[in-house]
């Protein structure tokens, strides 16, 4: 029910919110606030969900703690707010997120249309298919006539449709609106298919009692580069998502770890030294403190310490690099220089 | 303010004030003022926010192509090629199709478990109470999600589908019959039905006033009912059986061909239907308790038969006690059919209200679209109930 009425919540918040909300400094608020507001999924192994303990985890969920780590300097100052493929604009423009690190793809229509900010990307990813291997198919070509589970309000449905009208084949589409739910018609049979990014059906799979019984066609449909979002009118903001996306990266790069991270204050290499807040003030720029992007690595990790933890060859999750190598090793992580 | 103030005005101003009339004149002047300044202020409020993110207020989405595809459209031949405004229409007529048949269904069940509530049978009365409390008490969304589970986890897969003699499948896909085919011909079967329908109508008319002049009574139902399908019938023979039915048939992943009834549909139906049913069943059981005993009485000493008394007596007195809030109960069941996103039946809340607010990041106006849907639906409901309740009231003689 709760995420049902958030649209109207969220609708009703750009109705009754105090005019000129959007405009205000979000950094300000949320230091003032003592918490970050992360718009995350509701739920999807190894990107965002509660463990046990009822904390939240995942490879979204860390790069939203980083966030925090910086503006804040604790990653555990976070609050996650839920949201369904459909609902996330509307709470994020509604103020009640300010940031979404949410499997979001990015696109024209939401970065102009909805007036979103894109910062670059923590995920290149690209759309697949799971079937159940006794089905006999090998490739998505032969789904003709199929009954597709997918997500409503992603760029998921807007690629099927695109692909089946593209291939002259027909199919039967179920659109449920969270992962939970669709994942549930899947397995139980409603669907042939289901379909979403390559890192969604791994995470989704991995959750099965029967993995084994579930292939990943070979085609991928589409190109959806995964990155964070925030509202139009605050470019300090903006600045600050980016460029905390950026220093995972290059910490990455320039070999610098949550556990060499003070060692490295002493580096000889002056871009570390700036990265650490050591030499120069970008951290003042920001309007952040000298060690923001310390904070990061000291309290969550680089780039590839987040993957590893929470998607990488090693988690149930088990995707390799492919694409998200560094530049350096053949991939598409490139960040620009911290100068 | 009193040490400010003349004494003669506040004495006025006071006077105005005990005034009843004059008082509930100020507060109605007062409650439209502050109503339209929240409005207005709403409405300014949005302006402001979505220009501060940019946007702008616009209704021009609605023109461009949806680009998703509903497969749910059975009267509609849509294609994710179409525009926002007809996937607009496709999730109208499916929320219409969901309420429609919910309506007529619930109201169907509401009454048989209403009278049932009353039987002299403990058993079956104490069943039907249990059952209703049950259901009252549990949320709606609980109910559509346990029947769309049920449907879809216990029914077999397609290629295991419940074989009806090779010509009806159940699975969990959904229910498929065959569909009727009609050929030529079957236009002049249609024009004999509608004739003798209009030959019914007249005909009940008639044996209306024939009741009231003379006081003789023909049996009314039978004969019409006889008129309409024996005359259809014979028209259907005499053109040669202008129908065929097209079977559906298992290729590929599902069945091709027929009519099916989608789980999405039947599990929202279903669960709307019992739920509704189950507040139908209480008015109902209240209307008729609330018709006193003397009536029957009454009736039977002017010699009227116990059914008759039923039909005369008993149910128009308590019709006028269920019409009122059996309305709200409709108004409710088409509400409830908006949570059909749940189990991915395509109404209008899914459609303009969800994937097209989704992909166009217009909130504002795509809300604005489903809210005058539903109030337009719930307008024409309550008009014709309204219409309805007249027609049975009490006509002062
Ligand atoms: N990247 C696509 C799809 C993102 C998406 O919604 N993926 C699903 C399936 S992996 C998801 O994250 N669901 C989580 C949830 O329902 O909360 C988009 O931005 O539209």
């Amino acid at each position: 029910m709760k995420k049902r009425t958030s649209v109207a919540v969220g609708a009703l918040g750009l109705a009754l919110g105090v005019a000129g909300s959007a405009q205000a400094a979000t950094l300000e608020d949320v230091q003032a606030r003592g918490v970050l507001n992360c718009v995350v999924s509701t739920g999807i192994a190894g990107f965002a969900y509660t463990d046990e303990s009822g904390e939240w985890k995942g490879f979204d969920v860390d790069f939203c703690r980083a966030t925090a780590a910086a503006v804040l300097g604790d990653p555990g100052a976070i609050k996650a707010v839920t949201s369904t493929g459909k609902t996330r604009f509307t709470l994020l423009n509604a103020g009640e997120g300010d940031v979404l690190w949410r499997n979001t793809t990015i696109t024209f229509s939401r970065d102009v249309g909805v007036k979103l900010r894109f910062h670059g990307v923590n995920y290149y990813d690209g759309q697949g298919f799971m079937v159940r291997k006794d089905l006999g198919v090998s490739s998505a070509n032969d789904l003709d006539g199929a009954s597709v589970c997918i997500q409503t309000g992603t760029t998921t449905e807007l690629n099927l449709a695109d692909y089946f009208h593209a291939n002259g084949m027909k199919y039967e589409a179920v659109t449920i609106e969270t992962n939970d739910e669709a994942r549930q018609n899947y397995t139980a049979g409603r669907c042939d298919v289901y379909t979403t990014d390559a890192s969604g059906l791994a995470a989704t799979r991995s959750t099965f009692t029967d993995p084994d019984n579930h292939i990943i066609l070979p085609e991928i449909i589409s190109k959806e580069p995964l990155g964070p979002a925030t509202r139009h009118g605050d470019d300090q903001w903006s600045d600050i998502v980016t460029w905390v996306l950026n220093a995972t990266i290059t910490a990455e790069e320039l070999g610098v770890t949550s556990a060499n991270v003070d060692e490295m204050k002493s580096s000889n290499n002056p871009e570390v030294l700036r990265l650490l807040g050591v030499e120069g003030n970008q951290g003042s720029e920001l309007g952040l403190s000298a060690d923001w992007a310390y904070n990061i690595i000291k309290m969550v990790g680089n780039y590839g310490e987040i993957f590893e933890r929470n998607i990488g060859v090693n988690t149930p999750i088990g995707l390799a690099r492919g694409l998200n190598a560094q530049w350096t090793d053949g991939g598409l992580l490139y960040s620009p220089p911290f100068r | 303010m009193t040490a400010a103030a003349p004494p003669q005005q506040t004495g006025a101003l006071l006077r105005l004030w005990r005034n009843k009339e004059a008082r509930s004149v100020i507060v109605q002047i007062v409650t439209v003022a502050v109503v339209c300044t929240l409005v207005a202020i709403g409405l300014h409020n949005v302006s402001v926010n979505l220009a501060a993110i940019g946007k702008e207020f616009s209704f021009d989405f609605l023109t461009a192509p949806a680009a998703y595809d509903i497969t749910f459209s059975p009267f509609i031949d849509y294609t994710s090629r179409d525009t926002h405004l007809v996937a607009t229409a496709v999730g109208v007529l499916n929320t219409l199709l969901v309420a429609v048949c919910g309506i007529v269904a619930a109201t169907l069940l509401g009454f048989t478990m209403g009278v049932l509530r009353l039987s002299n049978n403990w058993l079956i009365s104490r069943m039907v109470y249990v059952f209703i409390e049950f259901t009252r008490n549990v949320p709606v969304l609980l109910h559509i999600l346990l029947v769309h589970g049920i449907v879809v986890t216990t029914l077999p897969a397609a290629r295991q589908a419940i074989n009806f003699g090779d010509t009806m499948f159940l699975s969990n896909r959904g229910f498929y019959v065959p569909a009727p085919v009609p050929e030529d011909g079957a236009g002049i079967v249609g024009v004999v039905f509608l004739v003798a329908v209009i030959a019914a109508i007249v005909f009940r008319r008639w044996a209306k006033r024939v009741q009231d002049e003379t006081g003789t009574i023909y049996p009314v139902f039978w004969i019409c009912a006889g008129v309409i399908v024996g005359a259809t019938g014979l028209a259907f023979l005499a053109t040669g059986a202008p129908l065929t039915w097209e079977v559906p048939a298992l290729k590929g992943f599902n069945f091709q061909g027929g009519m099916a009834l989608k789980p999405e549909f039947l599990a929202l139906w279903l669960a709307l239907t019992y739920y509704t049913s189950c507040f139908i069943a209480e008015i109902v059981r209240a209307g008729i308790l609330a018709v006193s005993h003397g009536q029957t009485e009454a009736s039977y000493a002017l010699g009227l038969r116990p059914n008759r008394t039923l039909q005369l007596v008993i149910i128009p007195q308590a019709l006028r006690i269920i019409v009122p809030p059996l309305v709200s109960q409709y108004l409710n069941l088409t509400k409830n059919s908006s949570l059909a996103i749940a189990i991915g039946y395509m109404d209008v809340v899914a459609t303009i209200g969800g994937i097209s607010l989704m992909q166009t990041g217009k909130e504002v106006e795509t809300m604005i679209i489903v809210l005058g849907i539903y109030l337009v639906i719930s307008l024409v409901i309550s008009a014709f109930m309204n219409w309805f309740n007249r027609s049975i009231r009490f006509k002062e003689r």
